[in-house]
């Protein structure tokens, strides 16, 4: 028999204090009954004694301090999982949300999961193809890892996540593939345009789907990406799937962090965001990955925006320090309608040189981007000469990289949201654009290289 | 001394629990907490209240729990059986962990750090009836095919040493002891010994570093060498390249034993190192790197407060290594994560903050960490030197390099590498900002030649190259606004070697097999390369050849791939010189011709 608590003495912001409490432990989660019989749930933040800090989820609003029942469950935050959760829709603390009838558990999870053992850890290498070129043929993901998005308000990061969620495959295996998305405090119409699209395609029947919209309680968005990480690791490493996991918006989920620390009156770190900000963000990153053993992985694509397109704010910044790379929507090539605008050279890949070679994709593959990198970066540096100076006045060579940065921009890194192309069609576009190159002028790709596959390009 | 008494949890606040009835608790005890016997320490007393960092996650613990007081401190097993191990960051052993816990890490585990089945051959290298004092070696242990274990007398203990003899052992059977003078106390002496990771190792005397620690590294060696002993530090913004730098001087270093700590970095690139180093062959004995190498990885996932621990027990590891005479290196990735777990354990005390959060104490931490660097003469006999040298990543916040634990560190270490995302964005690797960063080795550069004429060469060509790129970026400036038509010749030829510098000699590509790491005597024969060239256009411009003619030259090609040409190879590197001279000649021929 669980015991009730009628001792609420305090409540501010989203905590609430219940005192003269036996027995209490820390990350335990209660539940909360009003005054006119509705529930709340929440988590235990602090136990001091027989007092205890308690974390509202749907939000204090309404609460008294007199009317109120607490119960301590005595167990943490779990999420039932079974095979059953594939093409359903919960609340973003794991509540079925659609028609259909509740999940039978085949187990139950603690949401918090445990640090992966880095020594059982499987290395991410296998190569995954999303079809866009930028990241297939610059800064190519592999299976387990996590590689964020890094937009801004008004950038089509949306259009870009379904586009992975729809292409995204392993070449050459019909292994089984799930999609697990997680929405922090985005609109009605993001999680729409995301659920038809995964409808259109018919991959919603393997996708799971994890809504906190943007009117949803704030303080639920802590728990929506440990709730969804939970039902991915079960999908990966129990029933061998494959998953993607697109969390979408982690500016959000910092924001809520943010608001509990601030209620709690915590020292605040750099723009209020507390100070173990890093190492919260951390348990949820590190959730991606393989394991040694275990068919299934979990990669990660979480997407924030960054206020004001600044990469050093906090959330970007601490993002950045954990996940393996980045990659980062363009403002000025969206103008120019490009898409999707992949800013390629500050966006990074950190395992894009263990997904690729001549197993994986082509031998020639590692070359080939170093010295496209190197071209674009040196013909954005021309573009950016002649806006001050003027076309006419840069040298013939600037004028030359110049070009090849401008059909770089219309052809490669220009496909549509709709265009799936395959690595080697990416491979072998790299290579035509590079011929208005001289030989000599490739350092970055071996001789034989240039002599085995530049010729067909040559002379058209 | 009071007697030890077992408290009862108060309070849990996150990593932080308050216990009370804590009777005779010293700072730095560890206790264990709760049912689940969570390994904690001791960071704050009041009375008989005590506040506890816990080294695991704290879930389901509430007050009333019970909490033993071990009366000890955080210490370290030190003895053979460190060498190829991966540890977390209180020294267990991660590979242990997965065999009896599965591939999460649960809560609770109590596995030692060295194995205790495993049996040891020892050789005395004393008499039994000797006269040793602490820190004498009496004895070794093939450890690895690296490394020679030395085993020697612990703190505290002095006398005759007998009942010493050669043969098999575990780490805690008893190999002999060590009997006091008058008889009044006889001291055991097994392979291992404990040492707590919070206080330096005892030696006999300190020096000042004098010798270059070899990396492989062209823009370390030459330009900003970190000595034996030295310390370093490595900031950046994420994605220049703090990780691969650390990576490549751990496998490259000419050091004995290496240690890395992961400190609350990611978990697949531990698993790359734990994939990569043991395939991967010490270019200075030929034997795998993992041979002399001792990882500790608490990935930033990890308990937090085992984070701040675990470069405590790095670098006692490390010290213990150099107590045998050898040279030692210590990385630590990143030392940001470390002063954030102590701020995050700060503002759980409710300590009153300093900048950004940090508690005051912070800088003086990170002070005394890289203070325990240095060369020594080791306690004991026989009398030998070891060193130990420690390079730490920082991970400030935006790259900002007004960061508190940036400033913090500069005021204690002797080399900068500053990493620049604009040369990272370039991909030019190391992002090593040739500019910014600083050396106060460099003194010591031209000793590590066996030549000594070639070593003091090495040093003034580099000083050239330096004022080079210096110039360059002035020039730079200039060229950016006016066009490279308007600068003199000679202007445009030290911009153009100064261009050749940056990305054939600089500019070093970690994954190929050839360039990952270059011989010191190779890196002089490349340098030499670039400024005979330099030297070669500039005669000929003085001759009235057309510096675009010189550009031109096929050579050139030569000297930017020649940092790939084979190690053992260098004669074709000291060759390409004899093809400048060559067709720098043929444009005269075609003037005067």
């Amino acid at each position: 028999m669980l015991k009730e608590y009628k001792t609420v003495s305090e409540i501010s912001g989203p905590l609430m204090m219940v005192e003269g409490v036996d027995n209490a432990k820390y990350g335990h989660i209660v539940d909360i009954e009003l005054a006119d019989g509705s529930m709340r749930h929440g988590q235990i933040l602090q136990v001091d004694g027989d007092k205890v800090m308690v974390q509202v989820f749907e939000g204090t609003e309404g609460i008294d301090v007199s009317g109120t029942t607490v119960r301590f469950l005595g167990k943490p935050m779990e999420l039932a999982v079974s095979p059953d959760i594939l093409g359903r829709v919960f609340t973003g603390t794991g509540v079925p949300k659609d028609d259909g009838p509740p999940i039978i558990p085949k187990m139950k999870l603690n949401i918090n999961g445990n640090p992966i053992n880095p020594y059982a850890r499987d290395y991410p290498n296998e190569f995954i193809q999303t079809g866009i070129s930028t990241i297939d043929g610059l800064n190519p993901l592999v299976r387990g890892q996590k590689l964020p998005i890094f937009s801004g308000a008004g950038l089509p990061h949306d259009e870009i996540t379904a586009q992975l969620a729809r292409q995204a495959l392993v070449r050459g295996k019909g292994e089984s593939f799930a999609v697990v998305f997680a929405a922090m405090g985005i609109t009605f119409e993001a999680a729409q345009f995301f659920i038809n699209d995964l409808t259109n395609t018919g991959a919603i029947e393997r996708a799971v789907l994890f809504i906190n919209l943007a009117n949803d309680p704030a303080i639920e968005r802590i728990s929506t990406p440990r709730v969804a990480l939970t039902a991915a690791e079960y999908l990966a490493f129990e029933e061998d799937m494959h998953v993607l996991v697109i969390l979408n918006d982690m500016t959000n989920y910092c924001e809520a962090l943010r608001e509990i620390s601030a209620a709690r009156k915590e020292v605040p770190g750099r723009r209020g965001y507390p100070g173990y900000l890093y190492t919260d963000l951390a348990t949820i990153y590190e959730r991606a990955g393989r394991i040694k053993g275990k068919k299934g992985s979990i990669t990660m694509v979480p997407v924030l925006t960054m206020p004001e397109d600044d990469k050093t704010h906090p959330v970007p910044d601490l993002t950045g320090y954990i996940t393996e790379g980045q990659i980062i929507m363009s403002r000025s090539l969206h103008r120019k309608a490009i898409s999707p605008p992949v800013d390629v050279l500050p966006s990074l890949s950190r395992l894009k040189d263990k997904g690729i070679g001549p197993d994986k994709t082509r031998e020639d593959h590692a070359s080939l981007y170093n010295q496209l990198y190197a071209c674009y970066a040196r013909g954005k540096e021309a573009q950016e000469l002649a806006t001050i100076l003027g076309e006419a006045a840069l040298s013939e060579e600037d004028q030359k990289y110049m070009r090849f940065a401008n059909e770089f921009e219309s052809r490669y890194i220009s496909q549509g949201y709709y265009e799936n192309r395959d690595i080697m069609e990416t491979l072998d576009l790299g290579w035509e654009l590079l011929s208005m190159f001289d030989d000599v002028e490739l350092k970055r790709i071996d001789k034989e290289m240039i002599d085995k596959y530049m010729p067909k390009f040559r002379n058209k | 001394m009071a007697e030890l008494k077992s408290g009862r949890i108060i309070k849990v606040a996150g990593p932080v629990v308050m216990a009370e009835g804590m009777i005779g608790a010293r700072m730095y005890d560890v206790v264990r907490v709760g049912a689940e016997n969570l390994i904690g320490e001791i960071v704050e007393l009041r009375g008989e209240r005590a506040s506890i960092q816990v080294y695991e996650d704290t879930v389901g613990i509430g007050p009333g729990e019970e909490v033993v007081n071990t009366g000890a401190p955080l210490s370290v097993e030190l003895g053979p059986g460190l060498i190829e191990s991966i540890y977390d960051g209180i020294q267990r052993p991660l590979d242990q962990l997965v065999e009896a816990q599965g591939e999460y890490i649960k809560r609770g585990s109590a596995i030692p750090g060295l194995r205790r089945e495993t049996k040891w051959h020892f050789k005395p290298t004393v008499d039994n009836g000797s006269e040793v004092v602490a820190g004498d070696v009496v004895g070794e242990v093939q450890e690895s095919t690296l490394v020679n274990h030395k085993i020697m007398v612990p703190a505290g203990a002095a006398g005759k040493v007998d009942g010493l003899k050669e043969g098999d052992y575990t780490v805690d059977e008893v190999i002999g002891g060590v009997t006091k003078a008058d008889g009044s106390k006889t001291t055991e002496l097994k392979l291992m010994q404990k040492w707590p990771v919070r206080r330096p190792r005892l030696v006999k005397q300190r020096l000042n570093p004098n010798k270059v620690l070899i990396t492989g590294q062209r823009v370390i060696d030459a330009f900003f060498p970190i000595a034996r002993g030295g310390t370093a530090c490595v900031p950046g913004p994420f994605g220049t390249g703090k990780t691969v730098v650390q990576h490549q001087l751990a496998k490259w270093v000419d050091a004995d034993v290496v240690v890395y700590v992961g400190c609350g970095e990611r978990g697949n690139e531990m698993t790359d190192v734990l994939r990569e180093f043991p395939e991967l062959i010490d270019p200075h004995s030929g034997q795998p790197l993992m041979k002399r190498v001792v990882l500790l990885a608490n990935t930033s996932d990890m308990p937090v407060a085992a984070r701040e621990a675990s470069v405590y027990t790095g670098i006692t590891i490390a010290e213990y290594y150099r107590d045998m005479g050898y040279s030692v290196a210590l990385m630590a990735d990143s030392t940001s994560r470390w002063a954030e777990a102590m701020r995050e354990i700060s503002t759980r005390l409710e300590e009153m903050p300093a900048e950004e959060g940090y508690p005051a104490y912070l800088g003086a931490r990170i002070a005394s960490f890289y203070e325990r660097a240095g060369r020594v003469v080791c306690a004991g006999s026989p009398e030998r030197e070891g060193a130990l040298s420690v390079i730490g990543a920082v991970s400030p916040p935006g790259g900002d390099l007004s960061d508190t634990v940036v400033q913090a560190t500069l005021h204690v270490v002797k080399v900068f590498w500053s990493l620049q995302a604009r040369l990272a964005q370039q991909r030019h690797f190391p992002a090593i900002d040739w500019l910014t960063s600083y050396s106060f080795y460099k003194q010591h550069l031209a000793d590590s030649f066996e030549d000594k004429q070639m070593g003091k060469e090495f040093s003034e060509m580099v000083q050239q190259a330096m004022t080079l790129l210096e110039q360059e970026s002035q020039l730079i400036e200039i060229v950016r606004l006016v066009g490279a038509e308007s600068i003199s010749a000679q202007d445009r030829m030290a911009l153009e070697t100064s261009k050749s510098i940056r990305e054939d000699f600089l500019h070093q590509n970690a994954f190929h097999k050839v360039d990952t790491f270059t011989p010191v005597e190779k890196q002089y024969e490349l340098l030499k390369l670039i400024l005979h060239f330099h030297q070669a256009g500039l005669t000929a411009i003085d001759n009235g050849i057309d510096t675009s003619e010189i550009f031109k030259l096929p050579v050139r090609e030569d000297i930017a791939r020649a940092s790939y040409i084979d190690n053992d190879k260098t004669e074709q590197v000291i060759a390409i010189k004899e093809s400048i001279d060559e067709q720098v000649k043929g444009l005269y021929a075609v003037v005067t011709g």
